[in-house]
């Protein structure tokens, strides 16, 4: 029994120097294994006499046990060693970009549009769309624009056939829905639209964004709201709006709407040549002769109509010079958007 | 419109600046585009006139003048190459301040003292020819302050005129506005009867009343064409850019600035008897003033004489019959032409003159007689003669009154959505000249003023109201409806989704012309139909697209010039196939595309130095993700070999219910050379219609046992598709192989060359029992006989 307090010691020892896991298994093997030298001591106890033999057993397990804490405690050790040396070899650099591909990206004139469908379609207003190759009828006698007037002139309109245009603005999809719905109306018609005209501000396409409310009692009072509310909206700035008397086939009374210039807030600059003014598009109330063509009682129903330009609400809003950049698609100027 | 500030003053002067006149036309909806200052601002500038000159001593390019003043003689130094004895010129004497606050001084130019400059039109912040010195009239008052005698003090304002205000094309017109806008009083120049002091007529004849129903002409003999046109009317013509011709057609073109009234002057001695009024003859010709000889046709109206057309009416004159130096005796000619002859028709010869643009929209119908008097009132002050009886050809009865239009308040407060007072509303009806047939309660019949052509309907005078009163005056209001929920199809997917997914996959949206040019429709398409516009904006911007890749094979080429190796693209849009009967756009197929292509490396660039270019699978699987694993198991992917836009050997048609409904593939080699692109392109285009439909989900109970796999590989001809193996493995063991897939194709050593090894892994399950193996191993069997049967496989 002499010796227990040595071999404890010794043991002790043994499990403070142990290196790893492996070696600390060893020693806890030759430890307190079956043939382990302290259970050795244990198996010596039948040397002893009666009455020495509790007091020797207690001693001897006690000594197991801090043997056994020692070992449990250095394993942990060991093993939080061994996981933060594993972890230090396999840190990496995470500044590096990720794998794979990346992210593409939506045309500036879709992103315009849709803010625009949003902006309406949280009004209740519905979108649709009309073909781009329209008759005459659709594009311009439904829209009070005879053979011959004036205004078709001012619309240098391709031609497919005789009867057969590239539509010039979105208005007829206007006609459409009036035909195929009944009042009330709530709608826009985002699409492509055809001029032949081209230079540094005339593209021959481009994109318009054509609005319709027909119900009763709708007034110029409410084309007035609806279009402020929605310029304020989508330029999230509160600028003033204005209504100038305009013509317009199609409506009457009938208006262009400008907002307040947003470069010189009204001192007039460049941009607005000095107007304090940007014009921003046309509108009006329904011509009881378009009306008449779709058969809604203009006695009964009345609505207000408007038109903008999608490339130069997209100009505007992104600060975009050169409006034919919309129609080169560099891959430069797409991936900004 | 291009007019004299001051001019209109004339007629109407209330208490306004320019800015705030120019403000309210433009409120008024007549459209400001621009004021500018007749000159810059000076003081000190009289006409002074050179009486000698001599060169300059120390200097080739300069002269020494002596120059009048009046009351004195100044010499001057001057560079001017015109300056020279007897011309009259603006001089600023010592102490003037020209524009840009420029003083003049006392100075000495090389050695040679000078009293003052003499200046050229720039100098003077004037617009016009400033090569040299401006030489003012001969008959020039010299001493006169410059500003004064050319009436300087003015502003040139130009309108941009909508076609309904055809009324505002004259000063008359102008000034009414301004009068209506400031309930302010008109002044009219005094117009008088000219007394007539010869006899001579000439007959007028209107063979086409509803073409023109009024004719005025009149006869004034011995007029002097020496005659200079005043200097006050040649300003207010130039201030308006109309150049000065001789005084006969200056007056006419006067009066039109004036009153509105088209007119026209024909050298009598040229006139082969009285006029005639009538549509001309098929082939008949006419040799017009701008030297153009047209061939004209039945739709045109004329002014011919016995014998031959002299005019086209209302759009220009003959070269035979015009005024010139030699013009003795004229006559004058003040018409209305309905309007609905006179559209289009200058457009269909290529013209469009002062005279066309006013008949077309709209002249006066009671101002002919007024202007034939002022026009002859005119001529005789400056050119002399002796004006004979107006011969009025009038068909009363053919000239378009205004109809009477009726105005409800009730109409103009819904309409505007504001209230007005009975009276608020008359007071607006009296400034706009309308005449008041009868007033009941709270409405007004009304017939417009002959100058009115765009008050038809009512709407048309709620419209007028509105303008009154001021746009900006009326309320807003926000609309209120009523809000019933749509309709939303859970089995159609939103437009928006294709493009998102695109775009997640890495897609950049494009937008490109939907014409496109021939040469490369027929480089990707062969000879295939299209749309073609007739009246393109250029011929390579002629056809409508029958596809999108054109397009976008055109920015890949525009991208592949400006160092972007690689693309990844798509558009959505319509494109157009032509049919057989197009009698209305509903017979045009007008068909929504969506299409997409890659170019170049698989991933951008970056450290893991992954170099993988982009091949028909990239492209494949993107169409895959497209149509989603639901739509994907009804769609057939084909081996394509006749589309001319894809490699033979690399192309599939996308097959939906024995419809094409697309194609994915290589770009041809031989397209792309056409086209400029070295690079391989890969790309897939399909109708929209068939990516957007797709099917709400419906639940199947979940398998509760487990799948058994089984790999095996088998030896098949190069040109069995993987495609058909997999169907036939699915026809034969049905739906306990739930999954069937190709996870390795061999080709090499040890196989012949004509062949190929596939390894497929079958996943079985059922959804009743656990398979045991003698199940799957019978169910293995029969797929690969069924192989063995169908396409020769032979097990590895």
């Amino acid at each position: 029994m002499e010796n227990l307090e040595a071999l404890k010691q010794a043991a002790l020892e043994a499990v403070s120097n142990a290196g790893d896991l492996r070696a600390l298994d060893d020693i806890r093997v030759n430890q307190l294994g079956k043939k382990g030298e302290l259970t050795a001591l244990l198996k010596g106890l039948g040397k002893l006499s009666a009455e020495e033999r509790p007091a020797a057993g207690a001693s001897i397990n006690e000594a197991k046990q801090v043997v056994a804490q020692a070992i449990e405690a250095r394993k942990a050790e060991l093993e939080s060693a061994a996981m933060a040396s594993q972890l230090a070899s396999e840190k990496i650099d995470v500044t590096l970009s990720g794998r794979g591909s990346e992210l593409g990206s939506l045309h500036p004139v879709t992103k315009t549009i849709r803010r625009i469908e949003d902006i309406f379609r949280g009004a209740g207003y519905t979108v649709a769309q009309g073909p781009e190759i329209e008759d005459d009828f659709h594009n311009f006698e439904a829209l009070n624009i005879p053979k011959h007037h004036p205004a078709r002139a001012m619309h240098d309109t391709f031609y497919i056939d005789p009867t057969h245009v590239l539509r010039t603005h979105t208005s007829p999809v206007q006609i459409r829905e009036m035909e195929s719905g009944k009042p009330p109306i709530r709608a826009i018609f985002p699409g492509r639209v055809y001029r032949c005209d081209s230079d540094l501000t005339h593209t021959p396409m481009f994109h318009q964004v054509e609005g319709l409310v027909v119900d009763k009692g709708i007034s110029m009072a409410d084309l007035k709201g609806a279009v402020s509310q929605f310029l304020q909206s989508f330029f999230e700035a509160d600028f003033p709006v204005r209504f100038r008397p305009s013509y317009f086939p199609f409506t009457e009374p009938s208006a262009e709407m400008d907002i307040q210039c947003t470069a010189c807030k009204g001192d007039g600059c460049r941009i607005c040549k000095n107007t304090g003014w940007l014009e921003m598009g046309g509108c009006g109330m329904v011509h009881p002769k378009v009306f008449e063509a779709v058969g809604i009682d203009s006695e009964e129903y009345t609505g207000f109509a408007f038109g903008l330009g999608v490339e130069r609400l997209a100009m505007m809003r992104y600060g975009v010079n050169d409006l034919r950049m919309f129609f080169e698609n560099d891959e430069q100027f797409l991936q900004q958007f | 419109m291009k007019f004299s500030e001051a001019w209109v003053r004339e007629w109407v002067n209330p208490n306004i600046d320019t800015e705030e006149m120019v403000a309210q036309l433009t409120m008024a909806g007549l459209e400001v585009d621009s004021v500018e200052p007749v000159a810059g601002e000076f003081s000190g500038v009289i006409v002074g006139e050179i009486l000698h000159t001599e060169p300059h001593p120390n200097a080739d390019k300069l002269k020494v003048c002596k120059v009048n003043t009046g009351d004195e003689e100044l010499q001057i130094v001057c560079g001017a190459p015109n300056a020279r004895p007897g011309i009259r010129v603006p001089l600023a004497k010592v102490g003037a301040i020209l524009p840009n606050d420029f003083k003049i001084k006392k100075a000495k130019l090389r050695d040679v003292e000078s009293f003052g400059m003499l200046c050229a039109r720039e100098e003077l912040g004037v617009s016009g020819d400033s090569a040299g010195l401006w030489e003012l009239p001969q008959d020039a008052t010299v001493g006169v302050d410059l500003n004064s005698y050319l009436a300087l003090d003015d502003q040139i304002i130009e309108v941009d005129l909508t076609p309904n205000r055809a009324d505002c094309l004259s000063i008359r017109g102008l000034a009414r506005e301004v009068a209506t806008l400031n309930e302010a009083s008109l002044t009219e120049p005094e117009i008088k009867e000219v007394k007539t002091s010869i006899d001579d007529v000439l007959s007028v004849e209107l063979n086409s009343v509803s073409d023109c129903p009024v004719y005025l002409g009149r006869i004034v003999k011995g007029v002097d064409l020496t005659a200079v046109t005043p200097l006050w009317m040649q300003q207010r013509l130039e201030r308006s850019e109309i150049g000065c011709i001789n005084p006969i057609v200056d007056v006419t073109n006067y009066v039109l600035l004036e009153l509105g009234q088209p007119m026209h002057a024909f050298d009598l001695a040229c006139l082969a008897g009285g006029i005639q009024v009538r549509r001309a003859s098929t082939g008949e010709k006419l040799a017009l003033l701008d030297g153009r000889t047209v061939e004209l046709n039945p739709d045109v109206l004329v002014i011919a004489d016995k014998e031959k057309p002299v005019a086209m009416a209302g759009i220009m004159g003959g070269e035979d019959s015009s005024v010139t130096g030699k013009t003795q005796d004229i006559f004058l000619e003040s018409a209305f032409f309905n309007p609905l002859s006179i559209i289009g028709k200058a457009r269909e010869f290529g013209l469009h003159t002062d005279s066309s643009h006013r008949f077309e929209r709209g002249v006066d119908y009671e101002l002919q007689a007024l202007a034939i008097e002022r026009a002859t009132q005119l001529i005789l002050e400056i050119c002399g003669g002796e004006a004979g009886p107006i011969t009025d050809a009038t068909s009363a009865e053919d000239v378009p009154l205004n109809e009477p239009v009726k105005l409800r308040k009730s109409r103009v407060e819904l309409m505007l959505g504001a209230e007005f007072s009975t009276e608020q509303i008359q007071r607006m009806l009296d400034l706009l000249g309308m005449h008041i047939l009868h007033q009941e309660d709270e409405s007004w019949t009304m017939v417009a003023p002959s100058w009115r052509f765009d008050i038809a309907i009512e709407a048309d005078l709620v419209e007028e109201i509105a303008r009154i009163h001021g746009y900006n005056n009326l309320p807003e209001r926000t609309p209120a409806a009523q809000l019933p929920l749509a309709n939303v199809p859970e089995n159609r997917l939103s437009s928006r989704t294709i493009p998102d997914r695109l775009v997640a996959q890495g897609y950049r949206e494009v937008i490109s012309y939907s014409f496109i040019d021939p040469k490369v429709h027929q480089a990707c398409f062969g000879n295939a139909p299209f749309v073609e516009v007739t009246n393109p904006i250029s011929a390579d911007m002629s056809v409508m697209r029958t596809s999108l890749l054109p397009g976008l094979l055109g920015t890949v080429e525009y991208n592949l010039k400006r160092q972007h190796p690689n693309l990844a693209l798509f558009e959505n849009g319509l494109v157009f196939m032509p049919t057989s009967e197009r009698v209305s756009t509903e017979h045009l197929a007008q068909i929504h595309h969506v299409a997409g292509l890659l170019v170049g490396a698989r991933e951008a660039e970056s450290w893991t130095n992954r170099k993988d270019k982009v091949d028909f699978y990239d492209a494949k699987r993107d169409v895959e993700l497209l149509l989603g694993d639901k739509q994907l198991n009804d769609t057939e992917f084909r081996p394509c070999s006749e589309n001319s836009l894809f490699h033979p050997g690399q192309c599939a048609a996308i097959i939906q219910k024995d419809k094409v409904i697309g194609y994915v593939g290589a770009i041809h080699p031989v397209v792309r050379k056409k086209l400029d692109i070295e690079r391989p392109v890969f790309a897939f285009e399909l109708t929209l219609e068939s990516l957007v439909e797709v099917s709400t989900p419906s639940f199947k109970p979940l398998g509760k046992f487990p799948e058994v796999r089984r790999d095996i590989a088998l030896i098949v001809d190069q040109e069995v598709s993987g495609q058909s193996l997999i169907q036939t493995a699915k026809k034969t063991a049905g739906e306990t192989l739930f999954d069937a897939r190709i996870f390795d194709i061999y080709v090499g050593q040890g196989i012949d060359s004509n062949k190929k090894s596939v390894a497929i892994g079958l996943t079985f399950r059922d959804y009743s029992r656990t398979l045991n193996d003698e199940d799957v191993t019978a169910l293995v069997e029969g797929i690969l006989s069924a192989l063995a049967t169908d396409y020769g496989a032979v097990q590895r």
